[in-house]
């Protein structure tokens, strides 16, 4: 009994084994002079934590009473979280390096909230949900604050804990009426007293604060007043950071909860979900227009894409949940190369971010302008590109269930976003002439930016084979 | 004899004040933490009631669990608080606004 559990979270208790000793390393092995090396033995790690989930993980197991599900569905989540982690870690270890930030903490603390992120998208009970996204949150807390001795990174840090503290409060408030009215935590039970569409009252008031716990963390509006500021202030590898793991373990967290304890009244959230997504969309798409800081413009950038993946969600189907999981993939995959870029823009040693700077660079760099303005195109949604598919998915799932209003919406806030991801390209073919900005050539980040570039090209004849996973996993969680 | 509803209205309330507080407050930073443990407070007095009205020990593990991740959220946010506030030497909400947003 407790040996087949323990067996089924084996992963977890592998990263978090690794995350000790992580930190035993640092603490004995000269602080921050080993940092490096555990950056890369925790990215190391958490590729092969990735490839033995992926490869050796079969069917559906349940642990601890219910309360920790390793589905199929999980285990796509979990594949996502931790090679984007992995990716991100190698990523940022050079820019961390060369400004004095790579402290040993900085890789054990990513390796702990990924423990908490592989719990989220695992939790099968109220109390796993919760514990799973504290010990994602805190550790986030911490690493945006990571720069101790700058204003913005330190006020990043308390912006996102105060909001984050406040959301948690949210999520848990729903969580004790979901308990009280249900009369159990265990997510299968929530669905049996929610019943089908004749859930009682408090279940719903509940469920509704939920929902906006869970909106606060996958940064939607109404809830994405932090995610701006946080973006801008952290550390640049730590922006690449929220980008892109979190983002997935959230929206699979949203999934999980909405269908697995709330799938029989799926009309009743649905619409909220369908209203966020769509203030998210228009938000992100107007709100980056004014931007002139790349990682401002990034901020809302990915508020939008939630939008997005909060469309596929609202479809309330199991076709819905593919689109999602489908598009969070890609939207990663994109992301991880743009920030590849990102960290490379820097002037004299110094990073900058403004979008300014970017002037008349495709001369200076015509290969890598090229891959960035494959993967900004990608990001608008601009066919041939991969970008595009995934947009395609959300938007054929919001129509077949039956949301005709929000797809129309949805390519009509895809059109208003794409002036500022080609506002980029215009300034970078185009631009006017000035003190543009060097480039960091460190191999790393060429190998990620050229390698999510070509993703987004070639990807588009068969998806990677992602198509099926995400059908397979989005069976598991929707019957 | 006090109901359910008499907790559940204790707990709305406390939870109220508490979101009130964070949002309202534009004093000091440390009223903001106050404010989260008071919403924190709330969600475990709905736990305890209705773990005791529906004779379900889970509620108070729960409670437990909140608790315990309630102090962790507390020793984090103080130290970031105190970074802060060598960086800025203030702690006033005002004064947390490098970046407009």
């Amino acid at each position: 009994m407790t040996s087949t559990d323990l067996n089924i979270i084996l992963p977890e208790i592998l990263l978090a084994l690794g995350a000790m000793a992580g930190l035993m390393a640092g603490v004995y092995g000269g602080k921050d002079r080993s940092a490096g090396l555990i950056c890369w033995g925790i990215a190391g790690l958490m590729a092969a934590l990735a490839a033995f989930i992926g490869l050796t993980g079969f069917g559906d197991n349940v642990a601890f009473g219910g309360m920790f599900h390793d589905d199929g569905f999980a285990r796509f989540a979990k594949v996502a979280i931790l090679l984007s982690a992995a990716g991100v870690l190698v990523m940022g270890q050079d820019y961390m390096a060369r400004r004095g930030l790579l402290r040993f903490e900085y890789p054990v603390l990513v390796a702990l909230s990924v423990v908490g992120m592989m719990v989220m998208v695992s939790a099968g009970d109220l109390m796993a949900l919760y514990m799973g996204l504290e010990l994602q949150s805190l550790a986030l807390y911490v690493v945006s604050a990571l720069r101790r001795d700058s204003v913005k990174s330190t006020e990043a840090g308390l912006k996102y804990f105060v909001l984050g503290a406040l959301s948690s409060g949210l999520l848990l408030y729903g969580a004790s009426l979901v308990y009280g009215f249900a009369g159990t935590t265990v997510f299968s039970g929530i669905l049996a007293a929610a019943g089908d569409g004749q859930a009682p009252i408090g279940l719903l008031i509940g469920l509704v604060f939920v929902i906006a716990g869970m909106a606060f963390k996958v940064s939607a509006v109404p809830f994405h007043m932090w995610t701006p500021d946080v973006y801008e202030g952290s550390p640049t590898p730590v922006t690449a950071f929220f980008a892109t793991a979190p983002k997935i373990a959230a929206m699979a967290l949203f999934a999980r909860v909405m269908h697995g304890a709330f799938g029989g009244v799926t009309s009743d959230w649905s619409q909220v979900i369908a209203l966020i997504s769509l203030l998210s969309m228009f938000l992100g798409a107007i709100a980056a227009i004014g931007q002139m800081n790349i990682k401002r413009l990034m901020a809302y950038s990915s508020i939008a894409h939630m939008g997005y993946a909060l469309m596929g969600l609202a479809a309330g189907t199991q076709f819905g949940v593919q689109a999602m999981l489908i598009y969070m993939a890609i939207y990663v995959a994109m992301n991880v190369g743009t920030f590849a870029f990102i960290l490379s823009m820097e002037q004299d040693g110094t990073p900058v971010s403004d979008i300014r700077s970017l002037n008349l660079y495709a001369k200076a760099e015509p290969g890598r302008a090229l891959a960035l303005l494959v993967l900004l195109f990608s990001l608008a949604g601009v066919p041939p590109f991969l970008g595009f598919f995934g947009k395609l998915y959300v938007l054929r799932a919001a129509y077949e269930a039956g949301l005709v209003w929000l797809a129309v919406a949805g390519v009509i806030a895809s059109v208003i976003g794409a002036y500022y991801y080609l506002r980029l390209v215009y300034l970078m073919w185009f631009g006017a002439e000035g003190s543009s900005v060097d480039t960091n050539r460190a191999p790393v980040l060429w190998v990620f930016l050229m390698g999510s570039a070509a993703v987004m090209v070639f990807g588009v004849i068969n998806l990677f084979g992602i198509e099926g996973a995400a059908a397979a996993a989005a069976a598991t969680l929707v019957p | 004899m006090i109901g359910l509803e008499h907790y559940l209205t204790v707990a709305a309330t406390l939870f109220v004040i508490g979101i009130f507080g964070i949002f309202l407050n534009r004093k000091n930073v440390i009223v903001l933490l106050m404010s989260i443990e008071l919403v924190l407070l709330a969600v475990n007095i709905n736990l305890v009631a209705f773990s005791s009205f529906l004779g379900d020990l889970v509620g108070q593990v729960f409670t437990l669990f909140v608790l315990t991740v309630a102090a962790a959220e507390a020793a984090i946010g103080l130290a970031i608080l105190v970074t802060f506030f060598r960086n800025r030497g203030t702690i006033d909400v005002e004064d947390v606004n490098v970046m407009k947003g």
